[in-house]
């Protein structure tokens, strides 16, 4: 068993797998984002559409997207590289969670606080952005911290996709040195410990944003 | 490229077929996911320090891992130690201790939620242990915890693609053997989706369900 | 209308409203004179925080209009049918009224003068430095020029309420409406807010009107008292007249009742 070997190997696809993290939740967050708003919106054609993806999404699995992603699309002329189909895939499948978070969260400011911004005149979006928003964003940490530690998990499919993440990096040095032991549970290692570090992260994140409920009347 | 509808009519039965491998699959793991969520959270409780650190260890390590590689986990290493299981087995166990995991933690809640007046109880009737725990504290702890097991149940059936890569013939396993003969990858993987979709939509609706009728309940009762 | 030389503020004319089986409004017909403050007193039910709702626009009246000096709020004319109206030509009505609210309802990821500058700042497009001048002369105003930094739930109620009331002032509304300010309020702080409306009323000449279970407060500080029950205006006089000699039976039940209690 050769550890300098095995580590600077595992760590490069550690990178890998934190890029495709990050930019996976970046798709997810912005997704989430302007989904879960408009699933509350005034347009029933809107919200039906919104709420189709979401099923769609919520009601397949991750790894078949993956693969529809992968597979399918170049059928369609849509030629992604492995990277772009793996952070859309994932990015729409965990932003059709994420929308739920956000949908919930804004749902669950009082009531009073919309009252109190069409007392002072607020147009629709003025008063989302600057009193309903801000107050629900409390709310969504928590779970969108477990979302990208779910995330963070899910790239290891992207291995399945040729992608060279953490998972990929074990698989080949099983396959060229053998150690099978050793090598996954190394994987897993490197897994938990970037999870507990994200954890970490958010909860970091969490004690910046102050819950906002408190003293707020319904 | 266009839908094939002869070819898609044509692999159906086959897909259909899988599926019961997937259902066997979830079934299994979520059997086995509850008796070992429950194991876990009674060892939790145990109160031996050693005992109650290596279980919250256990369940955060596997809760902070991919269940892929923890699948590639058992799947190559157990047969070192001359543990040979079939392929169903190991997937059913790699899901099983998965969501194992996951589920000691809604155990964990659902016995937090029953009244403290409940043990007291137990204890003024001079019950067992296991008289207490089978008959007074789960029955009450185990219906709030079921919409969540629901939801639960779901996700594993989600997860289960992942048993291909194992090589388990299940619905994805079976997809791709199909479309690495004809080279067609629309019909199998769109087909795959929309089974899925299929029979994981009603279910969740039906969850949420079961929920709002608790939530409700709750909300009568106080 | 154009007959009206003295046009009312505020006009309702046959407005109802109801939630679910249950009518809350039964075809109510009320002018307001500009500078006019009207308490509306009478049993929990009668409809009184429902009329102030519907005339900030919370709810919407299943029958009846409403105008703010002599303009349809909430609604809009096309051809001869009512519309429910919304965007500019309801802000522009809308802006002419202001509410303050029972359960205070300020904003709590923001500090005092935050509460009171955002509406000017981002609805009416003052500048910062102006609004921020305005909002610190507000809470002098209402004795909390040392709060200005401090957040809603680091402060007690009564400052929350007054802090809301500068909040809703900022805004310059034509009519101001109040609803159960003192409601939720622990006994010892309702005074120090009655005497910031008492104020207002006195320098000001505001038109307001006011839902309280105060009758004190509000014998002293209305010009028109209006006896509600049943989602009708049962009484509608000045406050001496009301108070001291009413003239209906149900009127003298209800002041007999919480006034000997």
């Amino acid at each position: 068993m050769n550890l300098t070997v095995f580590l600077p190997a595992l760590l490069k696809g550690a990178l890998v797998t934190l890029e495709a993290t990050l930019l996976s939740a970046a798709v997810a967050l912005v997704v989430s984002v302007v989904v879960g708003l408009v699933r509350l919106s005034r347009f029933r054609l809107l919200r039906g559409a919104a709420l189709v993806y979401v099923e769609i999404f919520r009601g397949t699995s991750a790894l078949v997207q993956l693969f529809y992603f992968f597979f399918v699309l170049p059928i369609f002329g849509i030629d992604l590289s492995p990277m772009a189909a793996g952070v859309i895939a994932l990015g729409l499948n965990f932003g059709s969670y994420g929308s739920e978070v956000v949908r919930a969260a804004v749902l669950n400011v009082p009531r009073g606080q919309h009252e109190a911004a069409v007392a002072l005149n607020y147009p629709p979006g003025l008063a989302m952005r600057r009193i309903i928003f801000p107050q629900a964003l409390a709310a969504m940490l928590p779970p969108f911290g477990n979302l990208l530690i779910d995330l963070l998990k899910a790239t290891s499919l992207l291995s399945l996709i040729t992608i060279g993440d953490l998972t990929f990096a074990g698989k080949s040095l099983v396959q060229s040195q053998g150690h099978v032991t050793a090598i996954y549970t190394l994987v897993l290692v490197f897994y938990f410990v970037m999870a507990l570090m994200l954890g970490r992260l958010m909860q970091a994140a969490e004690r910046r944003v102050p819950g906002a409920t408190a003293g707020g009347g319904r | 490229m266009n839908f094939d509808f002869d070819y898609a009519l044509q692999i159906l039965p086959t897909l259909l077929r899988a599926t019961v491998i997937t259902f066997q699959a979830t079934v299994g793991g979520m059997v086995l996911a509850m008796i070992v969520g429950l194991a876990l959270e009674l060892l939790r409780r145990s109160g031996v320090k050693p005992v109650v650190y290596a279980t919250k260890g256990f369940v955060s390590f596997v809760r902070g891992t991919p269940l892929l590689i923890q699948l590639y986990f058992l799947y190559y290493v157990l047969p070192l130690y001359g543990l040979s299981l079939e392929t169903m087995e190991t997937g059913i166990l790699g899901l099983g201790l998965h969501y194992g995991a996951y589920l000691s933690e809604v155990y964990r809640a659902g016995i937090d939620g029953v009244p403290k007046g409940q043990w007291e109880a137990a204890t003024a009737l001079n019950a067992s242990r296991t008289h207490t725990w089978l008959r007074i504290i789960l029955p009450q702890a185990v219906p709030p915890m079921l919409p969540v097991f629901g939801n639960y149940l779901i996700a594993m059936f989600k997860d289960t693609p992942l048993l291909a890569t194992i090589t388990l013939l299940e619905l994805l396993g079976t997809a791709q053997a199909e479309a690495a003969i004809s080279y067609r990858y629309l019909e199998p993987y769109t087909l795959v989706g929309l089974i899925f979709l299929v029979l994981s939509w009603p279910s969740a609706s039906l969850v949420r369900l079961i929920e709002n009728r608790i939530r409700a309940e709750n909300r009568n009762g106080r | 209308m154009g007959a009206d030389p003295r046009q009312p503020i505020l006009r309702m004319q046959g407005v109802s409203k109801s939630y679910g089986a249950v009518q809350i409004l039964r075809g109510i017909d009320l002018d307001v004179e500009a500078g006019q403050r009207i308490a509306l007193i009478g049993p929990s039910g009668s409809g009184k925080t429902t009329l102030l709702r519907l005339v900030m626009t919370l709810e919407t009246p299943e029958d009846g209009t409403i105008e703010v000096e002599g303009e349809l709020l909430g609604l809009r004319r096309v051809g001869d049918r009512l519309v429910k109206d919304s965007g500019a030509h309801l802000r522009s009505v809308r802006g002419k009224i202001g509410m303050v609210f029972q359960h205070f309802n300020l904003f709590p990821h923001m500090s005092a003068l935050q509460n009171i500058m955002d509406g000017p700042v981002h609805v009416r497009g003052l500048s910062k430095d102006q609004a921020r001048e305005r909002a610190l002369d507000l809470l002098a105003k209402v004795g909390l020029r040392n709060k200005a930094d401090s957040l809603p739930r680091q402060l007690s109620g009564g400052q929350q309420q007054r802090v809301a009331i500068a909040r809703a002032l900022a805004m310059e509304p034509k009519i101001m409406l109040f609803d159960e300010i003192t409601s939720a309020l622990d006994p010892e702080l309702v005074g120090e807010v009655l005497a910031i409306v008492r104020e207002l009323a006195h320098e000001t000449g505001m038109t307001m009107l006011i839902v309280t279970h105060e009758m004190g407060f509000a014998r002293e500080v209305a010009n028109r008292v209006l006896f509600m029950e049943g989602g009708h205006i049962v009484e509608d006089g000045e406050p001496e007249q009301v108070f001291g000699n009413p003239r209906s039976d149900r009127t003298k039940a209800f002041l007999g009742a919480v006034l000997h209690r």
